[in-house]
C-alpha cells in the first residue's frame, strides 16, 4: 500500500498507517484530523495560566508581563498553575481509584457469597496480599480472608481518621514510610503549617484537593502541590495497587506467556469483539463466554469460523496479561480498528474511550457498546453491566456480536497484516519467579553493572507526538546502553508491537543486558500491565529498595512518560517522584508559565523526595539524560 | 496586496494574536522559550475591550500615515511591502508617532526609549496574530477579496452587516 508522506508524520506504527491510508481514502475523520482543526490551541492553557475556578473568571495571566498578573481574587500566575496541576492529579488518583473500588467491592460479594459470578481465581495471591496486610490465613476459609482483604480496601477508600492507608502501610517500603513522615514534619516545620504527605483516605485526599483548590482556599503552590503529591501516593501505593492486587486475587496473577500484537489480530472470518477502556470485571467475562461451545456453535451457524476477542488499551492489557488474549493497539488505533470494518461489536467500560467512536460505528456495521454507569456515550447501545448478572451481559454482549457478523461487509474489509509475537505477563510475581525465587538475580546484575540500571515507560499516546516514535526509540536507545525497560499501559502496546518483548530483541541491548536476559530467556522490555499496574512497578521497586537496605531514590531508577495525554499520567508521574523516582516526561505539561512551580517540581522534589520532573522532547536526549542519572545513583551507591 | 483586516463581531477576546505576536517577535520563536526570553518579548497587536464586544487592534498601515510625517528622524518609513516600518536605530523615542496615532497602537519598548510596533511579520507569509486566531476574526486577505465575500454572505443571509 502507497502510504502519504504526510500519513507518515502521524504514526511509525505500519497497521496504523495503512488504516489511516484507508481513513484518508473514505474520508474518514480521526483524532488527527480533529486535532489538527483544533489548532492553534491557547497559549495561556498551554502554560497552565488560565484559571476558570471561580465565575469572576476566566482569569488569565499574562507571561509576556504587559497585561494583568494577578486573576481577579489576587492569584498569581504559580497559585494558579498548581491549583490546574493538582486538579489534574485529582482526576487522574480518582480515576485509577475509583477503578480500584469495583474489585474491592466485588471481592467482598463473592467473599459472602452474594455474588456467584466469580471465583477466587488465585489462592496464592490472596494469602500473599493477607500476609501483606497482616490478616491471618492459618486455617481460615480463603472466603473469610478474601473478606477481610476487601474490608481493608474499602476502609482505605473511605475511612476518616488521620492513620495512614494500611495498603501504604503494608507495601510501602520502610524507608520510604519514614522518609514521607519526615518529610512532612520538615514542611511543616519550615512553613509553621501543617503538611501532610502520607494518605489518609484515598477518597479523602482528592476531596482534599477539591476543597482546598475550591475559590478562596489554597493558594500557596507548596502547600498546594504537597497535596498533590498525598493524593497521588493514595493512588499509586493506594488506589492503582488495590486494583491490581485484588484483580490478581480474582482473575490470576499474570505468568509470562506468548502473545500477539497489533491490528492484524482482528480476523477476516471469525467475529471479532474489541474490548476497549480499562476495567477487566466484565471482559473477563467476555472473554470466558466467547470460548465457550455454544458461543462458538453459533457463530458458525452465522457463517463465522469462530469468535475471536482482541483487547484495545488498558482493557486489553488486562486480559492479555492474563489470558494472552491478543491486543489490537493503544489508544491512537481505537478508531482505526473500527475502520477496518472487521470487528462486529467494541465493548467499552471507562476511561481513554474517544467519544467520537460512536459516530465513527454508524458508518461501519460495527455495535458500539457502552457498559458502565459512569461512561455514557451519545449514539452508543448502552447494556448496563452489573457485577451480580456478569454471566447474562456477557452473553448478551456476545450473542449481540455474533448475530451481527451476518451484516459485515466483507468487501469493505481491510486488516493490515501486520503483527508482532511479544513475551508479555511481567508481574513481580512473574519476574521474581523468572529469577528463581528471589529479586538477587537481578541485584547481583545491577550490582555487577551488567544491568545499570531500570527505566519504567508508561502511559498514553497523545497525537501532538508522531504516534509509538518516542515510545520506540526512548526503549530502543536505553537497551542499547544495558539498561532494562519495564513498563505498562500504552507504551507497553506499542514495544509488544515493535517487537521489543521477544526474547531475540535482547540481540538489540548492550552485551551486558543481553546476556543477563539470554540467561534468563526474558526480552529486554517487559510489559507489566495496564496502567493501574504502575503499581507493579512501584511494588518491583520497594522489593528491590528492601532487599538492598536502601530507599528507593538510591536505586539507578528512572520513569518516563514520553506521549502522555491523560490526568493518570500526571497521577502516575507524581507518585512516582514521590516515591523517589524521577521523571521524564513530554509533552510539557502545563506548568511552564509558573517560575516557584516549575522549580518546586524540577529541582526542590529532586532534594525533598528523591525524585523530581525532566521534560525533554528528543528521545536519544532523553536516554541519555537517563543515563546521566543512572551512572549517578550508581556512584553514590558504590557500584 | 493582501491586507490585514479584522472582523470584530467574530473576536472571543481570547488574546490569542496577542500571545503569537510576542512569539513571532521572541528570539526562540516558541512560546516555552518565548516567556523565558529578558527581556521579554512584546506583541503589538491588542485586544481591546469595552465590555460589550471585543477588537484586535493592531497597525492599519494608513496611506497618509501621521506617524510617518511625525517622524522627525526617518526611523519609521514604508518599506517595499508597503508596511510602515521602524529600523529601531535610528528611533530617538520623541514619541511623536505615539501622539499622532489616530489608533493607539505604537508603543513604547520594554526598558527602551524606543518605539515597538506592529511591522506584519516580514519573515512570514501571515501574520503570526492571523494564523493563531482561532474564529477567523482577523484576516489576511486582498481588499477586493474580502470585499466580494462579505458582499456573497450578505446574499446568502449568512450574515447582517
Amino acid at each position: 500500500m502507497n502510504i502519504d508522506e504526510k500519513i507518515k508524520a502521524k504514526s511509525v506504527d505500519p497497521a496504523s498507517r495503512e488504516m489511516l491510508q484507508v481513513a484518508a481514502d473514505q474520508n474518514i475523520e480521526t483524532v488527527w484530523e480533529r486535532l489538527e482543526k483544533q489548532q492553534p490551541q491557547c497559549g495561556f492553557g498551554e502554560l497552565g495560566l488560565c484559571c476558570r475556578i471561580c465565575a469572576m473568571g476566566p482569569c488569565r495571566i499574562d507571561p509576556f508581563g504587559e497585561g494583568a498578573q494577578k486573576g481577579a481574587c489576587g492569584a498569581g500566575a504559580d497559585t494558579i498553575i498548581a491549583r490546574n496541576l493538582i486538579r489534574m492529579i485529582a482526576g487522574g488518583a480518582a480515576a485509577h481509584s475509583d477503578h480500584g473500588r469495583r474489585p474491592a467491592l466485588l471481592l467482598k460479594d463473592v467473599a459472602s457469597g452474594k455474588n456467584k459470578n466469580y471465583e477466587l481465581v488465585d489462592v496464592e495471591k490472596l494469602k500473599a496480599v493477607a500476609a501483606r496486610l497482616g490478616i491471618a490465613c492459618k486455617g481460615r476459609k480463603k472466603t473469610a480472608i478474601a473478606a477481610d482483604i476487601a474490608d481493608i480496601a474499602l476502609n482505605d477508600f473511605g475511612k476518616q481518621d488521620e492513620e495512614t492507608l494500611a495498603f501504604v502501610k503494608a507495601y510501602a517500603p520502610v524507608k520510604r514510610l519514614a522518609r514521607w513522615q519526615k518529610i512532612a514534619t520538615d514542611l511543616s516545620a519550615a512553613t509553621e503549617k501543617t503538611i501532610g504527605i502520607l494518605p489518609r483516605g484515598i477518597d479523602r485526599e482528592i476531596v482534599d484537593i477539591m476543597h482546598r483548590t475550591h475559590f478562596g482556599v489554597d493558594h500557596d503552590p507548596l502547600s498546594l502541590i504537597a497535596q498533590g503529591v498525598r493524593a497521588s501516593i493514595g493512588d499509586g501505593w493506594g488506589g492503582s495497587l488495590i486494583a491490581t492486587e485484588i484483580q490478581d486475587i480474582l482473575f490470576g496473577t499474570p505468568k509470562i506467556r506468548e502473545a500477539t500484537a497489533n491490528l492484524g489480530v482482528l480476523s477476516k472470518d471469525q467475529v471479532n469483539i474489541v474490548v476497549h477502556g480499562h476495567e477487566p470485571i466484565l471482559s473477563e467475562k467476555i472473554v470466558e463466554i466467547a470460548s465457550s461451545k455454544v458461543m462458538e456453535k453459533l457463530a458458525r451457524k452465522h457463517g463465522a469460523q469462530g469468535i475471536n476477542v482482541v483487547g484495545m488499551c488498558c482493557t486489553g492489557n488486562e486480559v492479555l496479561m492474563r489470558h494472552g488474549i491478543p491486543i489490537a493497539g493503544n489508544e491512537l488505533q481505537q478508531e482505526l480498528a473500527i475502520i477496518t470494518g472487521a470487528v462486529e461489536l467494541m465493548s467499552v467500560d471507562v476511561q481513554c474511550i474517544f467519544p467520537a467512536l460512536a459516530e465513527l460505528c454508524k458508518c461501519y456495521h460495527t455495535h458500539f457498546v457502552a457498559t458502565s454507569d459512569q461512561a455514557g456515550f451519545p449514539g452508543a447501545t448502552h447494556i448496563q453491566f452489573e457485577e451480580t448478572e456478569a454471566d447474562q451481559c456477557a452473553k448478551k454482549i456476545v450473542t449481540m456480536a455474533i448475530e451481527n457478523y451476518d451484516n459485515r461487509n466483507h468487501d469493505r474489509v481491510y486488516i493490515p497484516e501486520i503483527t508482532n509475537s511479544a513475551m508479555v505477563g511481567f508481574s513481580v510475581e512473574a519476574i521474581l519467579d523468572a529469577l528463581g525465587g528471589t529479586p538477587e538475580p537481578l541485584l547481583d546484575a545491577i550490582k555487577s553493572g551488567a544491568i545499570k540500571g531500570v527505566v519504567g515507560i508508561v502511559g498514553c499516546n497523545n497525537p501532538k507526538v508522531t504516534h509509538d516514535f518516542y515510545h520506540i526509540e526512548l526503549a530502543k536507545a536505553l537497551i542499547a546502553k544495558d539498561i532494562l525497560v519495564i513498563g505498562t499501559g500504552c507504551w507497553a502496546i506499542a514495544a509488544a508491537k515493535a517487537g521489543l518483548m521477544q526474547t531475540e530483541t535482547a540481540k538489540d541491548a548492550g552485551p551486558g543486558l543481553r546476556a543477563v536476559c539470554e540467561a534468563l530467556k526474558i526480552p529486554p522490555c517487559l510489559h507489566m500491565g495496564s496502567c493501574v499496574d504502575c503499581s507493579r512497578m512501584l511494588v518491583l521497586a520497594g522489593a528491590l529498595a528492601d532487599a538492598l537496605g536502601v530507599d528507593i531514590d538510591d536505586l539507578p531508577l528512572v520513569g518516563s512518560a514520553p506521549e502522555w495525554l491523560t490526568e493518570k499520567a500526571v497521577s502516575i508521574g507524581t507518585f512516582f517522584v514521590a516515591s523517589g523516582v524521577p521523571v521524564h516526561l513530554w509533552p510539557m505539561p502545563p506548568i511552564a508559565g509558573g517560575d516557584q512551580v516549575m522549580e518546586i517540581l524540577t529541582k526542590t522534589a529532586g532534594e525533598v523526595f528523591g525524585g523530581y520532573f525532566f521534560v525533554e522532547e528528543d528521545p536519544l536526549k532523553a536516554a541519555d539524560e537517563m543515563e546521566k542519572i543512572i551512572n549517578k545513583k550508581r556512584q553514590a551507591l558504590g557500584i | 496586496m493582501k491586507e490585514l483586516l479584522i472582523r470584530p463581531e467574530l473576536c472571543l477576546g481570547c488574546r490569542s494574536c496577542e500571545l503569537a505576536c510576542a512569539v513571532e517577535h521572541s528570539r526562540g520563536k516558541t512560546l516555552l522559550s518565548a516567556i523565558r526570553e529578558n527581556p521579554l518579548p512584546q506583541y503589538r497587536v491588542h485586544v481591546v475591550t469595552d465590555g460589550r464586544g471585543f477588537l484586535p487592534l493592531q497597525c492599519r498601515n494608513c496611506e497618509d500615515a501621521p506617524c510617518l510625517t511625525a517622524c522627525l528622524t526617518g526611523a519609521l518609513h514604508r518599506d517595499a511591502r508597503g508596511v510602515v516600518t521602524c529600523t529601531t536605530e535610528l528611533c530617538v523615542g520623541c514619541w511623536m508617532c505615539i501622539m499622532v496615532c489616530p489608533f493607539g497602537i505604537i508603543t513604547q519598548k520594554h526598558e527602551e526609549r524606543r518605539i515597538s510596533k506592529c511591522d506584519r511579520c516580514p519573515d512570514r507569509e501571515e501574520p503570526a496574530c492571523v494564523n493563531a486566531c482561532p474564529v477567523g476574526a482577523l484576516i489576511y486577505a486582498e481588499i477586493d477579496d474580502q470585499a466580494r465575500l462579505q458582499r456573497q454572505q450578505v446574499l446568502a443571509g449568512l450574515r447582517t452587516l
